[in-house]
């Protein structure tokens, strides 16, 4: 996880996108809830854009 | 020895290829192991062959590379939903869930996945990542010909980028400029799919197919209403008649009440001139828009060469377009010009560009596409003998004397032989033949082979010293990537009462003396045969042409709708028994349909999801 964390850090940083950082938090948190009340998570989706 | 390998994976068609100091040794898709069409699973199979294929284990590898670039896919998305918002709420709670629990972490993913090919496997650093569309570039470029090319990559989209422009010179490969999502002429043309009620990734070559029959009405609609087309043919897609940036459908209402029909439900509703006609208009604005491209790029730059890759790049008409505009001496398309080939791409382009390796040669590097599993004769007669099939072995000149017959005696031959090709078409490896004079083929493959609409054409294969005399075009075509029309004289032409036949009706009549491979409006899509690449292919031509003084066979893919290629004894074999196929070659086994057991006949076709 830390090293991620380290590499999803630079990848901030190279394409100078801060502002996404707590954007991600708050989805990080709200994943972790989604993923902790469903057993699994389906895509049935047209064009895969995911 | 240096040794990489190329994954693309978890979108659609997963793939794996294999480099050995910047020499390709292998590639191949998964579904054609898996036997599900387009299969987007990590693949397992490919990755076991390419790896046998080179006699490594993975813990050799020296590094892997996967085509895309998760992260910046990722920041896509967000800033796509955010763009959009609060439209696109459901598919976002439907995407987030996948992308934070697996899709961010693809790195460990992968590594997850890699280590049960070979427990010794333990370092993740080998594994780096390359831009989708820069993967598409650099399969297009590396392998090329061309020392210097410019290179022009089409798709839905990667990570931004839809469309890229990129100058290749030696082993340097740079981009130069790029089109972003949402506006993107693969998912353009994708919505027409969608809306002509095919699938969309798999469907658009119906939409390409169908266009001959229609008239392109709705052409200059297209590109008023949807899109803002400059004269460099770049463009900006008007986002209110899609909804594929945040929706769960390609287009909505919008678009449905400017062309005035609903989105077509194929188990509903026939195809009709309408269908048609919007094919055609979708057809003609993707021929405009590359053809703008490409002649801007020609202008700007200067350079006689043309290399392509991406989805968009399988569209041979638009290519044969191009090609006829004279604006390019050159042009080369990647086989695998889809996502498959991004795992060549990945990996070529961490040899040239990260390795700064340079290249050895200016020829094509891709081996006549032929680059997947190969099996040898005692493999065959045991499989042959498992399956309780009634053989009999020949020698390999007996073997092209006797199938050449059959041929012009109007039979339809499973020709199995060789290396698989490796992307979407059948190149002589893993194909059906049949005798393009004959004037009830078409349909004749389509309904009782194929189990398709009759609408769809079929495309030739011909000697490459003969393709003058044959067709409009002088360029090889290894790949049958480029489309081009029946040469005049050997075309029949349509008296007034046929030439206004509408649709389908037109299909009935003789256009060319080798009407199975000759499209309404007299086109082809070529496949040029090179005794260099596939010796045996050539011979098979070669006698045909002996017995009967025409150079080309009718070659569509050996499968039936929906189903992927086949690629073992096995797969042949249940082809062979669940269709109408006369006869089966594989290597040096003869097999008639006839002299088979009954009982083995198989119920195969609704075996596989029309697509």
């Amino acid at each position: 996880m830390l090293a991620f964390i380290k590499e999803f850090y630079e990848f901030l940083k190279e394409r100078k996108k801060y502002w996404l950082l707590p954007i991600i938090i708050v989805l990080a948190i709200f994943g972790i809830l989604i993923v902790l009340s469903q057993g699994s998570a389906v895509a049935p989706f047209i064009y895969t854009i995911f | 020895m240096t040794t990489i390998l190329g994954i693309s994976a978890f979108y659609h068609d997963s793939a794996a290829a294999l480099i050995e100091d910047g020499s390709i040794i292998a590639a191949a898709q998964e579904e054609r192991f898996s036997r599900k069409k387009h299969d987007a699973n990590y693949p397992v199979n490919a990755v076991d062959y390419v790896l046998k294929e080179g006699g490594l284990k993975l813990s050799q590898i020296d590094h892997i590379v996967f085509f895309e670039k998760p992260f910046l896919k990722f920041e896509r998305l967000i800033e796509t939903y955010l763009a959009f918002a609060p439209r696109g709420f459901k598919s976002f709670s439907m995407s987030m869930p996948i992308w934070l629990r697996e899709k961010l972490f693809q790195k460990k993913y992968l590594f997850d996945h890699l280590k049960k090919h070979d427990e010794n496997f333990s370092d993740i650093n080998k594994i780096k990542f390359s831009e989708h569309h820069y993967s598409h570039a650099a399969s297009a470029f590396f392998p090329s010909p061309f020392k210097e090319s410019l290179v022009l990559t089409l798709d839905g989209v990667g990570e931004w980028a839809t469309t890229t422009v990129a100058i290749g010179k030696e082993s340097k490969l740079k981009i130069l400029k790029e089109i972003h999502f949402p506006h993107s002429l693969g998912l353009l043309y994708s919505a027409f799919t969608y809306y002509t009620g095919f699938k969309v990734n798999s469907g658009e070559y119906k939409v390409m197919g169908l266009a001959p029959y229609g008239r392109p009405k709705f052409k200059d609609l297209i590109i008023k209403k949807l899109m803002d087309l400059k004269d460099d043919g770049s463009f900006r897609l008007n986002m209110k008649y899609f909804s594929f940036a945040t929706g769960l459908t390609m287009t909505n209402k919008k678009f449905s009440d400017l062309f005035g029909e609903p989105v077509r439900d194929p188990k509903r509703d026939q195809l009709t001139q309408f269908h048609m006609d919007i094919a055609a208009s979708i057809q003609a604005v993707t021929e405009e828009i590359v053809l703008k491209m490409s002649k801007s790029l020609a202008e700007e730059y200067r350079i006689k060469n043309l290399c392509l890759a991406g989805g968009v790049a399988l569209n041979c008409v638009a290519n044969g377009k191009i090609l006829k505009d004279k604006l390019f001496e050159n042009i080369w398309i990647q086989p695998a010009a889809g996502d498959a080939g991004g795992s060549l791409g990945a990996a070529l382009a961490y040899w040239h560009s990260e390795l700064n390796m340079p290249r050895k040669s200016y020829e094509d590097q891709m081996k006549g596409s032929y680059l997947g599993p190969k099996f040898d004769n005692s493999h065959i007669e045991e499989k042959l003998k498992s399956l309780k099939a009634n053989y009999k072995k020949y020698d390999t000149k007996e073997v092209i004397t006797l199938t050449a017959k059959q041929l012009s005696n109007e039979k339809t031959v499973g020709w199995f032989q060789g290396r698989m090709e490796f992307g979407p078409r059948a190149l002589g490896g893993r194909s059906i033949l049949a005798d393009p004079r004959s004037e009830k083929m078409q349909k004749e493959l389509n309904l009782k082979i194929k189990f398709r609409e009759s609408f769809r054409p079929f495309a030739p294969s011909i000697l490459r010293d003969d393709l003058n005399e044959w067709f409009e075009l002088n360029n090889d075509s290894p790949y049958m990537l480029l489309v081009s029309e029946v040469k005049k004289n050997k075309q029949i032409k349509m008296n007034e009462k046929e030439e206004n036949l509408f649709g389908i009706d037109k299909l009935n009549v003789k256009r060319s003396s080798i009407p199975a491979i000759t499209h309404v409006d007299y086109s082809a899509r070529i496949q040029t045969v090179h005794r260099e690449t596939n010796p045996r292919y050539y011979d098979l031509i070669e006698e045909f042409k002996r017995n009967t003084n025409c150079p080309v066979l009718v070659n569509t893919s050996f499968n039936v709708r929906g189903e992927p290629i086949v690629c073992s004894i096995e797969d042949a074999f249940n082809c062979f028994m669940g269709t109408n196929l006369d006869v089966l070659v594989l290597e040096d086994f003869i097999l008639f349909k006839e002299q088979q057991d009954k009982s083995l006949i198989k119920d195969y076709k609704n075996k596989f999801e029309l697509d």
